[in-house]
């Protein structure tokens, strides 16, 4: 096992049809070059198993499996709200965005429509996962290659993101924030929340972005280690199911923002007809490791702009569909204070009481940083999931890495591996 | 929360009707989001024809899911299902394949059961690989024509099939008894 190589005849590229070894006389000195699990440019715990010829790569072999907790298994143990805490950590560049999609699944089967108030934090919250994720991207690609700098420039700003997080959940990191129906808690002080956030996009994030672009787009150096590496072409990306930046960097016109929207990507999600957020979806033909860079960028961009028009019409009104009846966990001076505050608490917390779904499936899915991230959950009446499959854009996407990398040369990994953002944690589950 | 009444009238059922006469498929509906059900020795052809008959037009394979319905409080054709998400980029469609398996061995062990068996569907979509192998490692369901059919996220000696609704949830003790390599024997 410990250093097995994919059967030639597997499913990727054919060594024998590689254009450059078409080309190159075979020495017989291939040799086998084992990468990972713990190295810095991995990011977390990945392997490669490489055949080298030279410094070039004949065949690369991953194994991946290293972090696998079973966290599809806890979701089969752990009620419909408990199992965003798990949610949460399958993606720790932007976990708030794993939360919410987890819980727009559990609406969907539920088939509970959020209020329009729910909706527009949640799609705020949504956008600044999307920042946070493409902005350590964003640096790390310029880490990768060994310009440290360009990486603070991507990871400062971050800090904000997680002071904001801190402020609407209580937790930095993982903020566990949405319920089914509503979220957690309403806002602390909205006037707060809204200065947080608007400090953060105009100041911070713009400067970030600016400078990243100003460091890493026209620079030489970046630019030859990245155009024309791991080159993915339109059709493959669609044939090997990538999505996200990765297949928007192909030429894949695909975007659940857009087409199966959602939240305020939607006409009429306030019931009065409130017009859906205004954005582009930024797609580029290059389908290299450059591309990717760029519309991470733009993406990154295209999302202040989206929270600029939220930001200041934040609906007043009830945060949670449920607010008025027995599925919010009263306040604590009520749990204390009064026998019916006690009671319901009790019926939330006891594992036995709780949900009532259908016994049904159904399948939701949000375009998050990665890609379309999905589950698809099954219910069997009770109060916890029968099983809940997630549909990880990492897992996915990291297929194609043998595909993209085999030809070129051994430090081009990191350059691709960078681009594909791995997240080992949603990689493994 | 309300549960919306059954309605069969998505084109695509038709057009699968009409193109496997005598086959048995049933479908159905819940939220807008449709299901087709076939016997496992039909998916394959199923699939093909979903993919390449212009009506259909399912140009991507979204995710390849396992499922165990042992115990099911509802009526289910089998015990472990397996489902493929097919999207259409063109029509901004979506459908769920579904075919059920009934096991033919005790389900605890990792012996090969001949009645786990269904066509892969790798050489439609190559991205099904490493789902469908996902598939194999958590359920014990095994891809025909797979090109690399391999455990993927547990090890390969691994002696379960942790999503089996069987397989406790902290294990039967695999991690405290693994096999313990150190420098001299490694």
């Amino acid at each position: 096992m410990p250093y097995t190589l994919k059967p030639a005849e597997a499913f990727d590229t054919d060594v024998d049809t590689t254009e450059y070894l078409n080309e190159h006389i075979d020495t017989g000195d291939r040799w086998v070059l084992n990468f990972g699990p713990q190295h810095p440019a991995t990011h977390t715990t990945l392997r490669l198993v490489l055949e080298l010829d030279g410094e070039r790569i004949a065949r690369c072999t991953p194994h991946i499996g290293y972090l696998h907790s079973g966290f599809e298994k806890l979701g089969e143990h752990l009620d419909y709200n408990q199992y965003v805490t798990i949610v949460s950590r399958m993606n720790y560049l932007s976990p708030i965005s794993n939360d919410i999609c987890w819980h727009h699944a559990v609406e969907t089967l539920f088939g509970i429509e959020i209020t329009p108030r729910c909706k527009v934090l949640r799609t705020i919250l949504a956008e600044l996962g999307r920042i946070q994720d493409h902005l350590l991207c964003l640096g790390a690609a310029a880490l990768d290659l060994g310009a440290f700098t360009g990486f603070l420039y991507g990871f400062n700003p971050r800090e904000k993101i997680y002071d904001i997080m801190d402020y609407v959940s209580g937790q930095r990191f993982h903020p566990d924030w949405s319920r089914v129906g509503g979220a957690m808690k309403d806002l602390p002080d909205e006037e707060v929340f809204k200065r947080m956030v608007k400090s953060f996009i105009h100041d911070d994030l713009s400067r970030a972005l600016k400078e990243l672009d100003g460091l890493l787009s026209r620079n030489r150096i970046f630019m030859d280690r990245t155009r024309g590496v791991g080159v993915l072409s339109k059709e493959d990306a669609i044939a090997w199911s990538a999505s996200g930046p990765i297949a928007r960097a192909s030429g894949v016109k695909r975007d659940l923002r857009k087409d199966e929207p959602y939240l305020c990507y939607a006409d009429n999600w306030d019931g009065q007809g409130a017009e859906a957020v205004k954005f582009k979806v930024p797609i580029s033909h290059e389908g290299d490791v450059y591309a990717r860079f760029q519309v991470r960028l733009e993406e990154a961009k295209q999302a202040i702009g989206i929270i600029d028009q939220l930001i200041d019409s934040i609906p007043g009104g009830p945060l949670d569909v449920f607010a008025d009846s027995k599925m919010v966990k009263p306040a604590k001076e009520d749990v204390y204070g009064s026998i019916e505050g006690l009671i319901q608490h009790f019926e939330l917390i006891m594992s036995n009481r709780g949900w009532e779904p259908p016994v049904a499936e159904a399948y939701g899915a949000q375009e998050t940083a990665n890609g379309e991230l999905g589950y698809y959950v099954v219910s069997d009446g009770g109060p916890r999931a029968w099983r809940a499959r997630t549909r990880p854009p990492s897992f996915i996407n990291y297929q194609l890495m043998p595909k993209l990398i085999e030809g070129h040369m051994l430090a081009d990994i990191v350059a691709v591996l960078g681009s594909l953002n791995i997240v080992a944690a949603e990689l493994d589950r | 929360m309300t549960t919306d009444a059954p309605k069969l009238d998505n084109p695509v059922f038709e057009n699968v009707k009409h193109a496997f006469p005598g086959k048995r498929l049933r479908g159905s509906e819940f939220r807008g989001q449709s299901t087709l059900i076939v016997e496992p020795d039909d998916l394959h052809a199923v699939l093909a024809h979903l993919k390449s008959d212009p009506a259909c037009d399912f140009n991507f394979l979204s995710d390849v899911i396992g499922l165990d319905y042992l115990d099911y409080p509802a009526e289910t054709p089998g015990r472990l299902a397996v489902a493929y998400l097919l999207r259409s980029f063109a029509r901004d469609d979506t459908l769920c394949v579904k075919t059920y398996l009934d096991p033919s061995i005790p389900t605890d062990g990792i012996e090969e059961d001949p009645a786990l068996y269904v066509d892969s569907a790798c050489d439609l979509w190559p991205g099904a690989e490493w789902t469908e192998r996902e598939v194999f490692d958590m359920y014990g369901i095994r891809f025909r024509n797979h090109p690399d059919l391999r455990r993927i996220l547990t090890w390969g000696e691994f002696p379960g099939h942790p999503l089996r609704k069987d397989y406790p949830l902290r294990g039967r003790g695999e991690r405290e008894s693994y096999r313990v390599v150190d420098r001299t024997s490694s």
